[in-house]
């Protein structure tokens, strides 16, 4: 190959590259592994944390824990699916292609809404870029953003805005609901939208008609947000009480929790905002036979067409993520979704009510999903006591909300069983004297 | 395996079940505190032979690297390793809660942590961020950092210089970061044009980005003298890594003076693209950019390992620490190959493609008539002549049943075909790849309709994009 290539050495093909910028010797990176050598290594590193496969956990906040029937790694693992590129020629990628407008199809349905796109990075980012759709689609200036919203969430909002031509100001809690006096202050002319999380960061039902029609009332844009969609098994969905557009997390429904990534963010929209989506879109024509394809749509709103005027910089999204949660939808379709959500719920319950017992007081009286709030004098030392059982406890609110620094969130969801239940309740009664409750 | 298949959504009947929750153990909890929503979302009813016929079924109808052969320029579509399937899916990584303590993710953080040192020593950067989800995400993330840094020391600097070959993420990630786009163009060797470069720098400028070898499948030639202008000017210099499956162990950003970096785990690290993501695109920063990284950093204290923020951290670009499973993989695929191993990828992916460019070279016309990096763009001027145009030749390749090149990108070439076999392929794929090419430059000299018409052996045959996009049906509906 080097004779066809006109060279005598492989060295000579790198002549373009500069003496002076030329690496020297060898790149401080550990030496080659074997097969067997790796999963030695890499079993090894795995086996060095707690996973959460096994073992009782109550942490939500976020990332949450469904049972994923064997089916989804089934589809996902095929090569054909996930060592496929970008379906740009469309010809060479139906699959990929319908199985992305079947995925748009669902999060429509489960969104109540007119249109969605084939997927974002996570949660946060489809929460940043539903806002700033918000604001090019107005030309309005402010964003106001529930305190109740995921911290991680706003937190990335913060960065995704630092540039400083769009103003987010964060709306305050009223019993751990979006204040809606506090709202009702803010909102003004120059508000593009207003985002809230349904169920909300402290599991929560937010949907509220009367939220909606200020906001509407304002000429503004009401973004919900979610990160479990298993609630619109259960719950009303964003499109029903309002919502103009609907983004959020799809992990929850298809992916293990995988330390957070990587995930699947969704967003849709009323048909009034398609042309402002971020990402890519499939829909549907036909080939020279008349025959139904799929193919992107509507790209001159991207970046590879549109440069500096895109709706957004996104190219990559989560395609194989989108398709686990497509299959899982699949897999349990509308009544396997009731029973997970109302299992969810119902455990979720029976773990409040035996807190309860235990002694913890429930912080919020509002109706929540499958995670909520409980107080206690010592939160860490509750967590301990539920560690030295081997199970995982709630998420300590003091370093997002300072105001709430003796509370715990706890979720459970179908995937606890009454005996994990029983135990971690059995943990927290048992440490009664050192948690110091009453 | 070319039957039409219909959408999930009318395979199946109602009440028609897949998997069945187990009975619910707390049943007797109430409800009634909850509003209950009494109608149910529209989702597929279906059993679980239905869903995975549906589903193998639509796999049928795609091309990949598995089946197909995938030069796609700029991509790095190489083959994806199986063991990183097998590391990613084990439950100590899989089965992680991102708000887990500190000591029961120590795996993990070391993991990252390695990974992190890796990445530096392979870039010549001092640390990386592995937040960003992808290679735009990683070009946001690096240009909110150059302008907190500009912030911290009080300079007003407006303007990206971008070169016109740049990939389209460039200007829409710079006008996201909150700046001015300024194009710079290229020279007849496919180099930044360095006079036209001169006119645009001043104090005005934040950041060049630059992608080096550039999307034109070139080394930047001028790259020490770039640096030089732009660093006596006060100015940032930016690395898309896109095309760093060229240069390991031959050239690092960091030696060539670039301030930020982000690489494609997903192209040179061998992470499967999964038909358009996940992919992970970390940030590099080298000298005083390091303070302004996005939270959360590792770092390592008497052999623990813990999570903290640099001294002007940028906030977060993500929820929790990025696409963690996406990084396990591409740790898998440094480890397998080590230092060597690495720099062999290299010198296979330039070798595979100038081999390729010189068995093309004759039929179709060279944009850059030079030595190639791991990619080439050739134009079909020539072919366009006789009514055959890029797009033609791309679909016919699809008949063939090879993958397109990349086809009009770079935008500032006519016709652009843009090939890159990447190091996994072999001579003879290679040699079978330029057969079909030849053909059908043959054809497209004496008989064109041969070439026209294609693709004609595929589940469609050339499908109406603009009708698609005129008469958007974007979702399915209840039939009523």
């Amino acid at each position: 190959m080097l004779a066809a290539v006109g060279v005598s050495s492989v060295e000579e093909l790198f002549a373009d590259i500069p003496r002076d910028v030329r690496f020297q010797g060898g790149l401080q990176i550990p030496s080659a592994l074997t097969e067997a050598e790796l999963l030695r290594y890499f079993g090894a590193l795995a086996e060095r944390n707690r996973h959460v496969e096994t073992r009782p956990s109550l942490l939500g906040a976020g990332v949450y824990r469904h049972f994923v029937p064997a089916v989804v790694d089934a589809v996902i693992s095929r090569a054909e699916f996930s060592t496929a590129y970008t379906p740009y020629q469309p010809e060479a990628s139906q699959g990929t292609l319908q199985a992305i407008f079947e995925f748009q199809s669902m999060m429509c349905a489960l969104a109540g809404l007119d249109v969605a796109n084939a997927s974002l990075y996570d949660g946060a980012s489809a929460a940043a870029e539903a806002a700033l759709l918000c604001a090019s689609s107005s030309g309005r200036g402010r964003l106001l953003v529930s305190r109740a919203v995921h911290p991680e969430y706003r937190e990335v909002l913060k960065t995704y805005t630092i540039s400083g031509e769009l103003k987010v100001e964060e709306i305050g809690l009223d019993e751990g609901l979006t204040s809606l006096s506090a709202l009702g202050d803010m909102l003004g002319s120059d508000v593009a939208g207003v985002i809230v999380q349904d169920p909300n960061f402290f599991g929560i039902v937010e949907a509220s008609e009367e939220l909606a029609k200020r906001v509407h009332d304002a000429g503004a844009a009401l973004v919900v947000l979610n990160n479990d969609l298993s609630a619109y098994g259960l719950l009303k969905r964003p499109g029903q009480w309002g919502a103009d557009v609907a983004a959020g997390e799809a992990a929850a429904t298809g992916l293990p929790p995988s330390l957070g990534g990587p995930f699947a963010g969704f967003i849709a929209v009323r048909d009034a905002f398609t042309k402002r989506l971020p990402g890519r879109l499939v829909g549907v024509t036909s080939d020279g036979q008349g025959r139904r394809g799929f193919c992107l749509t509507l790209q001159t709103r991207e970046q590879h067409i549109r440069r500096e005027k895109a709706t957004s910089n996104i190219c990559t999204n989560q395609s194989l993520c989108a398709l686990a949660v497509t299959v899982y939808l699949t897999a349990l379709g509308p009544q396997g979704l009731r029973e997970v959500a109302g299992a969810s719920a119902r455990r979720a319950r029976y773990l409040m009510q035996g807190f309860e017992k235990a002694g913890l007081r429930r912080r919020f009286s509002s109706p929540f999903y499958h995670e909520f709030v409980m107080r206690a004098d010592d939160p860490g030392a509750v967590n301990e006591a539920l560690a030295r059982e081997g199970i995982v406890g709630g998420y300590p609110l003091g370093k997002a909300y300072p105001e709430l620094a003796d509370c715990l969130l706890f979720c459970a969801t179908e995937t606890l069983t009454r005996g994990d239940v029983d135990a971690a309740v059995k943990a927290v009664a048992a440490a009664r004297h050192k948690v110091g409750v009453q | 395996m070319t039957f039409a298949e219909p959408l999930i959504f009318e395979v199946g009947a109602p009440g028609r079940r897949c998997v069945q929750p187990p009975p619910d153990e707390t049943a007797e909890i109430s409800l009634d505190d909850l509003a209950v929503e009494p109608t149910l979302p529209v989702l597929p009813e279906v059993s679980e032979l239905d869903l995975l016929r549906h589903f193998t079924r639509l796999s049928h109808r795609n091309f990949s690297i598995e089946t197909h052969f995938y030069p796609l320029g700029s991509c790095t579509m190489k083959y994806n390793p199986k063991i990183n399937e097998r590391t990613a899916r084990m439950s100590g990584f899989a089965h992680l809660h991102p708000y887990q303590s500190e000591a029961d993710l120590q795996g993990a953080l070391e993991l990252m942590y390695e990974l992190e040192r890796a990445l530096c020593a392979i870039a010549g950067m001092d640390r990386f961020t592995l937040q960003p989800a992808a290679g735009a995400h990683g070009e946001m993330t690096a240009l909110l950092m150059a302008r907190a840094y500009f912030d911290h020391k009080g300079e007003r600097r407006t303007k990206i210089l971008i070169p016109d070959s740049a990939h389209g993420t460039n200007p829409s990630s710079a006008r996201l970061a909150g700046f001015k786009v300024v194009q710079v163009k290229s020279d007849a060797r496919g180099n930044v044009d360095l006079e036209a470069l001169k006119t645009h720098i001043d104090n005005e400028v934040a950041c060049l980005m630059l992608t080096n070898p550039s999307t034109l499948g070139v080394f930047e030639e001028n790259i020490v003298e770039i640096q030089r202008l732009i660093h006596e000017a006060g100015g940032l210099l930016y690395y898309d890594g896109a095309n760093l499956n060229a240069t390991m162990g031959y050239a690092r950003p960091g030696d060539m003076g670039f301030d930020l970096v982000h690489i494609n785990l997903h192209k040179t690290f061998s992470t499967p693209h999964g038909g358009g993501g996940p992919g992970a695109g970390p940030v590099g920063a080298r000298g005083e950019l390091v303070d302004f990284l996005p939270s959360p950093l590792i770092e390592k204290n008497d052999g623990a390992f813990r999570f903290a923020d640099a001294k002007h951290s940028i906030g977060r670009v993500r929820s929790f620490f990025g696409n963690f499973l996406i990084l396990v993989r591409a740790y898998t695929y440094m480890r397998a190959h080590g230092p060597e191993g690495l720099k062999s990828v290299s010198e296979h992916a330039v070798l595979n493609a100038n081999y390729l460019l010189s068995r093309l070279k004759e039929a179709y016309t060279l944009a850059y008539d030079r030595r190639a990096m791991h990619e080439f763009v050739l134009t079909a001027k020539r072919q366009k002549e006789k009514g055959v145009r890029a797009l033609d030749i791309a679909k016919k390749l699809l008949d063939y049943g090879f993958h397109a090149p990349t086809v009009y990108f770079p935008l500032i070439v006519e016709e652009a075909i843009m090939v890159e076999p990447t190091e996994t392929e072999s001579r003879q794929t290679l040699d079978a790849f330029a057969e079909a090419m030849l053909a059908i430059a043959r054809d497209a000299e004496s008989d064109p309709q041969q070439v026209l018409g294609a693709p004609r052996g595929l589940p469609v045959t050339r499908l109406d994009e603009v009708g698609a996009a005129r008469n958007p049906v974007l979702r399915w509906e209840t039939p009523s």
